[in-house]
């Protein structure tokens, strides 16, 4: 895909994480034990031959730009192209200028970029995908643009929904949290001529609409070819506590989990050189997902352990998540919690939340 | 070029005879260690970590994977845009050229790689041993002893003097006398394989040394008895930590199970010294409801449904429901059918271990070893153990 540059849009992404983003944006909220929920769909462009990235980032970007780097984790640490943060150009610029505003302030990145088509993301898409399949697909149908959407039975998201006919062309594009139509949740990715994609966002500004995913797209449904292009693997829209809850243990699935980090290809992150995790004798683990640098000497079921956790002795932790670094002391319980890096639980504490509202410890926090 | 006070060269040629498969298609330093590295990794980690930023690599035996693992010496800070690491094959000159015939041959013959940065002074390391040490640390010990060559010592046990190089030193750090692998001994010190010469000094014992023809160009065996019998100021720099040579397999077996002892002195996890490596990029390891993991080290991208005892895995490594795997190391991607038992074993990268197997048995002293790439099936495993192979 060496004529296609992709763009991960951060501008006013839809944020239900509560406490997660308190100090983040959701591209770097952490997710699966190891990564940011950014990692999956820029390691699938990465993957896909994508060599030119485009961020557009919008507010708290500090953490962001720490994981990111020069991208080199991502093999974007290029001569040409490689990767382009791309924060806000008015100082204390807020919504409700929308996304429009925020990449047309930069129409430079883009007038500069000698490739062809664009490819048009958000971060919060947890998935494995190959992009030549959407190009192939584009191509075959003559599109003018194609979306890509991924059949689900059970909305747990905020995300928008297409309806298209037999021929897969995209009928109707329903604002996010509209009454269910069908089951075709769109993907919010966009692959379309870079001309097509400025001429889009010049006439649009002009007819004083803000936001390209929602409006200035759908406003030329009947005007453009748009086709929608399924998505078969695994999925997860990840900007609800809910969802973030829910996929994340859907991860403790093993053939879930081969195919989300394996295939097509692998998911990049930055890396931290921890050491293998260690088990010590009366730990017990089981079912859980446990990235390295871990020391597991309590119970851990059903749970997810980020980097450079600690499990003491008598501790248990069930249906939990606890993020890089965090330590649960001797004899403490944590039952349905998810524990932001750098949270110490001291000996004896008992925290508990519900699978339908799982407890949220904040970053760095002391209990 | 800009001066460097100190650079390191690593000699990384060997090729681990008595690590029998495993250094079959690579080079000893390239062999995996500890759940997720490799044996060169310490050594070059050390060198970052002690502020050494300028690493020669001396490469003869099987380079392909051990060039391809070091790159640029990215994983390790080491790209560079003065020093960093190299690379240093022998090869060709205006009149002929050679292989290295020895560990002193190996750093005479890149004399103008070590010109090139005029150092002071000149790190010898080897690529084989298991250990943090702060090379400064050392450094500043010679400089303060203002010794021309120091040698970096331990106490080994007195029933292995005979596997190592052994010192005698005064009460000052003064060598003495240098065996190399004695038989009977009246000290146990042992060098470490970690030199600091002073440049001037070395590169006229390697100038000497190369003009002898009947030099092994060996540091054991020739320079160092030159430079004790012409009265050179050697020294010994006593080391205490852990510290380990993994020539055999059951050495190389022994510095992983010590590994998984509470309290091991070498210490993975301490974060002012990380031991660094080339990442393979996987996910979290996945701990099954079924599996069962005790005192072990298990690394990303791991799948376990069996029974993991005192052992370690590496990346990528699958263990199915009903194996069990006691006291044994396996390596990257290796793939462990259901049922499986293993025991005191040390499996080979990218290995497949059919279903039902055996491997290794609980009585048995020693290690059994399988190598790289194998495909084991129950059948074929029971008429090799027949066979005795």
């Amino acid at each position: 895909m060496k004529n296609v540059m992709g763009i991960i849009n951060l501008v006013n992404e839809p944020d239900q994480l509560e406490q997660l983003t308190n100090h983040r944006n959701i591209a770097s909220v952490p997710f699966a034990g190891r990564y940011r929920l950014i990692d999956f769909v820029l390691s699938s462009m990465v993957n896909s031959g994508i060599t030119n990235v485009g961020i557009f980032t919008h507010t708290k970007y500090r953490s962001l730009m720490d994981h990111l780097g020069s991208g080199k984790e991502w093999d974007l640490d290029r001569k040409r192209s490689g990767l382009f943060i791309l924060p806000p150009m008015k100082e204390g610029w807020i919504s409700p200028m929308g996304d429009l505003h925020a990449i047309h302030a930069h129409r430079d990145y883009l007038h500069r970029s000698s490739e062809e088509y664009v490819l048009l993301s958000r971060s919060y898409m947890v998935c494995n995908i190959d992009f030549n399949g959407l190009q192939e697909f584009h191509n075959r149908n003559q599109a003018d643009i194609t979306v890509v959407y991924k059949e689900m039975s059970d909305l747990d998201s905020i995300s928008m929904q297409i309806g298209m006919d037999e021929n897969s062309r995209v009928r109707s594009i329903w604002e996010p949290n509209a009454v269910p139509h069908g089951n075709k949740v769109s993907m919010e990715m966009y692959f379309l001529k870079k001309s097509l994609l400025i001429d889009i966002i010049e006439t649009s500004l002009a007819e004083g609409h803000y936001n390209l995913m929602k409006d200035a797209i759908r406003a030329n449904i009947s005007r453009l070819n748009i086709f929608g292009y399924a998505y078969q693997g695994y999925l997860g829209i990840i900007n609800t506590i809910n969802s973030y809850y829910k996929h994340s243990m859907n991860l403790l699935n093993p053939s879930v989990w081969k195919d989300l980090f394996f295939k097509p290809g692998l998911i990049y992150t930055k890396i931290k050189d921890e050491p293998s995790t260690r088990y010590i004798n009366n730990g017990h683990t089981s079912n859980s997902l446990v990235a390295n640098g871990c020391v597991i000497e309590g119970i851990v079921e059903n749970s997810i352990l980020f980097r450079g956790v600690r499990i003491r002795k008598g501790a248990t932790v069930r249906n939990s998540i606890v993020m890089q670094n965090g330590v649960i002391h001797e004899n403490s319980s944590i039952v349905s919690v998810i524990i932001d890096k750098d949270v110490i639980i001291k000996e004896a504490r008992t925290l508990v939340g519900h699978e339908k509202a799982p407890y949220i410890v904040v970053k760095r926090k002391i209990i | 070029m800009m001066k460097k006070e100190c650079i390191a060269m690593l000699l990384a040629g060997g090729e681990g005879k008595r690590l029998g498969k495993l250094t079959k298609k690579l080079a000893k330093p390239a062999v995996f260690f500890g759940g997720k590295y490799r044996i060169i990794d310490f050594a070059l980690s050390n060198c970052t970590n002690s502020g050494i930023d300028t690493v020669g690599v001396l490469t003869q035996y099987r380079p392909q994977e051990l060039n391809r693992y070091i790159g640029i010496g990215k994983p390790w800070d080491l790209d560079r845009k003065e020093g960093g690491v190299s690379i240093l094959p022998p090869y060709i000159k205006r009149k002929g050229g050679d292989w290295y015939k020895g560990t002193a041959d190996a750093i005479y013959q890149n004399i103008d790689y070590i010109e090139q940065y005029n150092p002071e002074y000149v790190l010898v390391l080897s690529g084989d041993h298991i250990y943090k040490m702060d090379y400064e640390r050392m450094l500043h010990f010679h400089k303060e002893q203002k010794s021309d060559a120091t040698i970096a010592v331990i106490g080994v046990e007195w029933k292995d003097v005979s596997r190592f190089g052994i010192l005698s030193v005064d009460d000052n750090n003064k060598v003495t006398q240098f065996r190399e692998k004695p038989l009977d001994s009246t000290s146990n010190l042992a060098s470490m394989g970690v030199y600091i010469y002073t440049w001037k000094i070395l590169k006229h014992y390697l100038e000497n040394d190369a003009a002898q023809t009947i030099s092994s160009h060996d540091f054991g065996k020739d320079i160092i008895p030159m430079m004790l019998e012409d009265g050179v100021k050697l020294t010994a720099y006593p080391f205490e930590g852990y510290w380990k040579d993994v020539g055999t397999i059951e050495s190389l077996w022994e510095a992983n199970m010590d590994l998984l002892d509470d309290d091991t002195s070498l210490k993975l996890d301490d974060r002012k010294w990380r031991i660094y490596s080339l990442n393979p990029n996987q996910p979290p390891q996945y701990i099954a409801a079924s599996a069962n993991v005790n005192n072990s080290l298990v690394n990303e991208g791991c799948i376990v449904f069996g029974e993991v005892n005192h052992s370690i895995l590496f990346y990528g490594v699958e263990v199915g429901m009903g194996s069990v795997i006691n006291d044994s190391v396996i390596m990257p991607n290796a793939i462990i059918g259901e049922n499986v038992t293993i025991h005191k074993a040390i499996v080979g990268e990218g290995t497949i271990i059919g279903d039902l197997s055996v491997v290794g048995s609980p009585d048995s002293d020693k290690v059994t070893l399988v190598g790289n790439y194998e495909s084991l099936t129950s059948e074929f495993l029971s008429v090799k153990e027949q066979l005795g192979i």
